[in-house]
């Protein structure tokens, strides 16, 4: 089913009965070329790219619950270009101009808004690194844009700017930068995996992994077993379990974030804008809820929720930040469970055992690189050698120490990333 | 959430600082796959967990707390030095 606006109108006017289900509900089959271990935004993207640009479609992709019921459906949604290092800057790049096609590649509307970022900055030390930060944004081909105090009032006039501890002296502004929707993504991958015949298996989860003499056959589930070629993880802040279901000790630790979002409410921020002091980002949902958050929780968790003195820190930075709404109700939070690595780069790699292939380490930005994340793992799946916008995601950068990629210059401490 | 801390009493978490999993520290000279598992690897279990807890705003001591990661009960306190985690591998 292709659509359209004239499918739209046309189903408008005869009742909405036309519309059928987007994606098959198959039974699994007894064996696969590839199997794709969860069913999240990276894992269905990885699906859709090994079968729309590798013609491999003899795929099942996994998932324990529902599609897109994980992190992919529970992210803050923004999606942008401006890292620092190189292995993630030329990656992210990569993953943004992807973002650009999606939908018409898709003929999905994700509701794709490029309406802007604004990273503010409110000392002299941010604003150097700021400034560092632009230039090599704009060395990688991508945008970036200075703006002084006056600017920034000029665009987004609610913020506190005189705030005593916080004043804000300026931002960095990428126009290209904005939000998805995130589920319209998850969901937009699986229908277009789907239709070139991958099998998407929900309520399927994989209980172990089958290796014999260094090579992976096939995968245990709750449906029963599935053997396979080649097995893919995509299991984002469970990824260390499943590795260990392969017998992989992964250099991640899982942490949570949280989400709020408020009651709807006029139009008022336009962009997305993040504040360098107690860090926060907030944007606002065609629904009209602000949507924001913060740091993690800072120690390790499975639980998918939150803290309350998270709560309580991310409620005084935002009022410090837009005291004007402090009347506006917050409506809902919750969390979501992240593969934190020690440098707080992702993997994209081999793992010690062939045919088995890592995905994770995401950490709390792995939305903006869904499609890249796809595109990059289809292709190391398909031929065994890593896309060129991907080749610094190795696993062995932690063993050796070459090529770490720490963009907060943190240390390595997974929960400082 | 709140720690019991063996010389404070039970604490609000936000008196502690963490650091992580507390795993045996290898010695100075031992090989690099020894330091790179410390550094870097993690078992990383849905369930118990041993780590280590600063008590930044209390006394100072650093503790090691056996916490539950999907529900973040607390079975065990004792003071880092007790748990002789400098022992090397
Ligand atoms: C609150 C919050 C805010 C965030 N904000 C942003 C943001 O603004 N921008 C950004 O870029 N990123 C953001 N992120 C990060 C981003 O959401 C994740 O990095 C990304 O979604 C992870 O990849 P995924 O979509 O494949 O994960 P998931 O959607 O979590 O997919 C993994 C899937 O694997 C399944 N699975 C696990 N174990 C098994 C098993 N044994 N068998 C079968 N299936 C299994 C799970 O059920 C799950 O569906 C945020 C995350 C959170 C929680
Ligand atoms: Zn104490």
């Amino acid at each position: 089913m292709r659509f359209s606006g004239w499918r739209v109108l046309k189903e408008g006017l005869t009742g909405n009965r036309g519309w059928g289900p987007q994606w098959r509900d198959p039974e699994p089959k007894r064996e696969y070329d590839v199997v794709i271990i969860g069913g999240g935004g990276h894992g269905l993207a990885t699906a859709y790219y090994l079968a729309a640009e590798h013609g491999i479609i003899n795929i099942a992709v996994l998932e324990k619950g529902y599609l897109g019921g994980g992190n992919v459906g529970r992210n803050t949604t923004i999606v942008r270009a401006n890292y620092y290092l190189p292995g993630n800057s030329e990656f992210y790049s990569h993953s943004l101009r992807l973002w650009e096609g999606l939908e018409q590649e898709l003929n999905y509307n994700a509701m794709m808004s490029q309406r802007g970022m604004i990273n503010l900055f409110h000392n002299d030390g941010q604003r150097d690194a700021i400034v560092r930060r632009g230039n090599a944004i704009i060395n990688q081909g991508d945008d970036a844009e200075l703006l002084d105090q006056d600017a920034v009032r000029r665009l987004v006039p609610y913020l506190n700017f005189d705030n005593n501890r916080f004043p804000i002296m300026g931002g960095l502004l990428q126009r290209r930068a904005g939000t998805a929707r995130h589920d319209a993504v998850a969901w937009g991958f699986a229908r277009g995996a789907d239709m070139r015949g991958v099998d998407l298996i929900q309520n399927c989860e994989v209980t172990g992994i089958d290796v014999e003499g260094g090579r992976v056959t096939g995968v245990q589930t709750a449906r029963g077993p599935i053997r396979a070629k080649k097995v893919a993880l995509a299991a984002a802040g469970r990824s260390s379990q499943v590795a260990a279901l392969a017998g992989l000790t992964l250099p991640i630790e899982s942490h949570v974030l949280q989400a709020f979002v408020t009651e709807g409410i006029k139009p008022l921020v336009d962009h997305v804008v993040t504040f360098a002091e107690g860090h926060l980002y907030i944007s606002q949902s065609d629904k009209g809820g602000l949507v924001f958050g913060s740091y993690l929780d800072f120690y390790s968790s499975y639980a998918a929720r939150g803290n309350l003195p998270m709560v309580e820190h991310t409620m005084e930075t935002c009022l410090a930040m837009v005291p004007a709404i402090s009347k506006a109700r917050l409506l809902r939070s919750w969390g979501g469970i992240m593969d934190m690595t020690p440098d707080g780069s992702p993997i994209i790699d081999h793992s010690p055992i062939a045919g088995l292939y890592l995905n994770c380490g995401w950490c709390y930005g792995g939305f903006k690189a869904t499609p890249g994340s796809g595109n990059a793992y289809a292709h190391l799946i398909a031929t065994d050698r890593p896309h060129g916008a991907a080749a610094k995601f190795r696993l062995d950068r932690f063993s050796t120490g070459h090529g770490l990629m720490d963009e907060e210059g943190t240390g390595a401490q997974h929960n400082l990333h | 959430m709140r720690i019991h801390c063996p010389l404070c009493g039970a604490r609000d978490r936000r008196e502690f600082s963490y650091k992580g999993a507390a795993l045996v520290r290898p010695l100075a000279a031992a090989e690099s796959e020894a330091w790179h598992a410390y550094v870097n690897l993690r078992e990383n279990p849905a369930g118990p967990l041993a780590e280590l807890w600063y008590h930044e705003m209390g006394c100072g001591s650093w503790l090691q707390v056996t916490r539950d990661t999907v529900n973040h009960t607390v079975s065990e306190v004792v003071l880092a030095r007790d748990a002789a985690l400098g022992a090397g591998v």
